[in-house]
């Protein structure tokens, strides 16, 4: 593949692009200190995120020296706003907590903050995890740094836009049926969900547990690597997460992916998949050939049933996990409620967007007396049956790659009338929270002027093995070094204005 | 399968959800395509197989009964839209 990247130009200062480890030994080094560090991407967010929307809060850092010490100290971050924190309003993208400050902290924060990652803000997101678009914001829609006149996916679509724009070295995500890998596609920008249970989900707030994941969204794959390292391992405060040994994710980057079988799902290049898309994400599998692996065909049927099973199961999840919202402890409560009945319902109808209260309208009908066994249990049922097409797969393949998504990033509007084709977006992302196996998505070219991902799915507990892939993958292209026009750096203090339209 | 408007009402009473008629006629249609998703699971394979709740299959262990939180009263109660001394407000429940 040709190498174009202008990141020279687009980068003077070579922090734009910098890893994370790159970060690190220049603070190390002391040609930056840790506050002149975070003010550098600080002024970024503030001159570049109006024309984004990727924050719904930003918080000035106080950072002492002597306070940092860690794997990521001195380096900063930001977290999807459905992360508990301390410090400031943690919102989830919703009305119902617009004002609520968390009275503990997640402990994915609690881990990175020990590490010394210097949180820089929280970022936007659809109400409570619910969209593929970023458009079910309470605090408004997020723009896609390469299209402002496009979305830049859903949930996580905050941290996905603001690691593209370069406005932050990484940010914190969930994905719950694509929350991570889709937005990190639609931005060009690397995301990783690792196996369910593997990150601790204390903090995070609900949205639909048994498939529920806090994952990283950086650059690169090493940066991604570096993150999960530091947010990985059982925690007592989730019962969920998984006893597993967290081993060095980093370790195995440079292995060579000689012998390697790349598992292609071929009912996954259908109609269903654009063709241009297509031909980008089958180039990036010919480079995993050219790199050393033996591409194998397998069978991954029913994604179809995969995406009914998970429309069903979600939101009755997100039913029972959405009731805590009374408007009597915490968040919004409605004015003047004229009994309890009336304190509930309109704190409820008034505190949810229209996306969430269809949702638990919906799972509340599908877990009712009655129903429950034609839907919650038969789709639990069809959880099994895809959980076995993977495992199945991947008996065959030691990874699986194909696309994230069927199409680039839509229109903002574009899908917003249509629930049904708006789920669509999330048919090769579903299946595997399904089986709750770990996956990536990989920048893996562009299709007008639009990022195209790569998707790799691993072995549970196998986040090692994919992100070699990806590393090796990014070893040898440049597309996950390419800055979104008008978001170079013309270092500190720089002028841009050029965000390749109107906001 | 599909959700009538009264139906859809019940729903939304159980869900403590304060809908108005018109905005019931929008989420009837929208709700009834999320169901439509059950008619996709009329396949035989399906029968056979063992309902999953958990991916890996994984029980939830137990920790120690052992105290690990101290009282926060104070601070969890710091986020309620109403409260007085210690207690959440909420309108007269009894008549």
């Amino acid at each position: 593949m040709s190498s174009n990247s202008s990141s020279n130009d687009q980068d003077p200062t070579g922090l734009l692009n910098a890893s994370i480890r790159d970060l690190k030994t220049r603070l190390d080094r002391g040609d930056h200190s840790p506050m002149s560090l975070s003010a550098f991407f600080a002024e970024r967010i503030e001159r570049l995120d109006p024309a984004l929307n990727s924050f719904i809060s930003t918080q000035i850092p106080e950072i002492e020296q002597t306070e940092l010490k860690g794997d990521l100290a001195g380096i900063p971050f930001a977290h999807k706003d459905i992360f508990c924190v301390q410090q400031g309003r943690t919102t989830c993208g919703s009305k119902m907590l617009a004002d609520w400050h968390a009275p503990y902290s997640a402990t994915v924060h609690e881990k990175l903050a020990a590490q010394g990652a210097v949180l820089l803000g929280k970022t936007n997101m659809d109400e409570f995890a619910m969209g593929s678009s970023n458009e079910n914001s309470y605090f408004g829609a997020v723009s896609n740094p390469w299209d402002v006149n496009r979305v830049p996916g859903g949930s996580s679509g905050g941290s996905a836009a603001a690691v593209a724009a370069r406005l932050v070295p990484f940010a914190t995500g969930s994905d719950t049926g694509g929350s991570i890998r889709q937005p990190a596609a639609f931005c060009g920008v690397t995301g990783i969900k690792p196996t369910y249970g593997r990150v601790s989900r204390y903090g995070m707030i609900a949205y639909a547990s048994s498939f529920d994941q806090a994952g990283v969204i950086a650059k690169t794959a090493e940066d991604c690597a570096v993150v999960l390292n530091q947010i990985s391992g059982v925690d007592r405060r989730d019962s969920t997460s998984s006893p597993e040994p967290v081993v060095d994710f980093t370790a195995d980057l440079e292995k060579p992916l000689s012998g390697l079988k790349i598992g292609v799902p071929k009912q996954w290049f259908s109609e269903a998949l654009d063709n241009r898309v297509a031909e980008q994400v089958e180039a990036a599998i010919a480079e995993l050939e050219c790199a050393g692996g033996t591409r194998v065909e397998i069978d991954l049927p029913d994604a179809d049933i995969a995406l009914s099973a998970y429309y069903l199961l979600a939101p009755a999840e997100a039913s029972s996990n959405l009731s805590r919202f009374d408007g009597v402890r915490f968040g919004y409560r409605c004015d003047n409620p004229q009994d309890i009945t009336d304190l509930f319902e309109r704190s409820r109808s008034e505190g949810f967007g229209p996306e969430v209260q269809r949702r638990i309208l919906a799972g509340t009908y599908a877990l009712s007396a009655g129903y429950y066994d034609a839907f919650y249990l038969r789709a639990q049922k069809a959880r099994r049956l895809i959980a076995g097409h993977f495992e199945q797969a991947l008996s065959q393949c030691d990874v699986i790659a194909g696309p994230v998504t069927p199409t680039v990033a839509f229109k903002k509007g574009e899908h917003s009338a249509d629930p049904a084709q708006m789920y669509l977006q999330d048919l090769f992302t579903i299946p595997v929270n399904l089986a709750g196996l770990p996956g990536m998505s990989v920048p893996a070219g562009f299709v007008d002027g639009l990022p195209v991902g790569l998707q790799l799915i691993g072995r549970h507990f196998a986040e090692a093995q994919i992100l070699n892939v990806a590393h090796q993958y990014q070893q040898r292209v440049d597309f996950h070094q390419r800055i979104p026009p008008g978001f170079g750096g013309e270092g500190f203090g720089g002028d841009e204005h050029n965000t390749g339209g109107a906001a | 399968m599909a959700l009538t408007h009264k139906e859809l009402e019940k729903v939304a009473r159980l869900a403590r959800l304060g809908v108005d008629a018109q905005a019931l006629v929008d989420l009837a249609e929208d709700v009834n395509q999320i169901l439509a998703h059950v008619d996709r699971l009329n396949d035989q394979r399906i029968d056979a197989c063992q309902p999953m709740s958990h991916p890996l299959d994984q029980s939830q262990y137990l920790r120690p009964d052992e105290v690990t939180e101290s009282n926060q009263r104070e601070s969890l109660m710091a986020g309620a839209p109403a409260q007085d001394q210690g207690l959440f407000l909420v309108p007269k429940v009894i008549e």
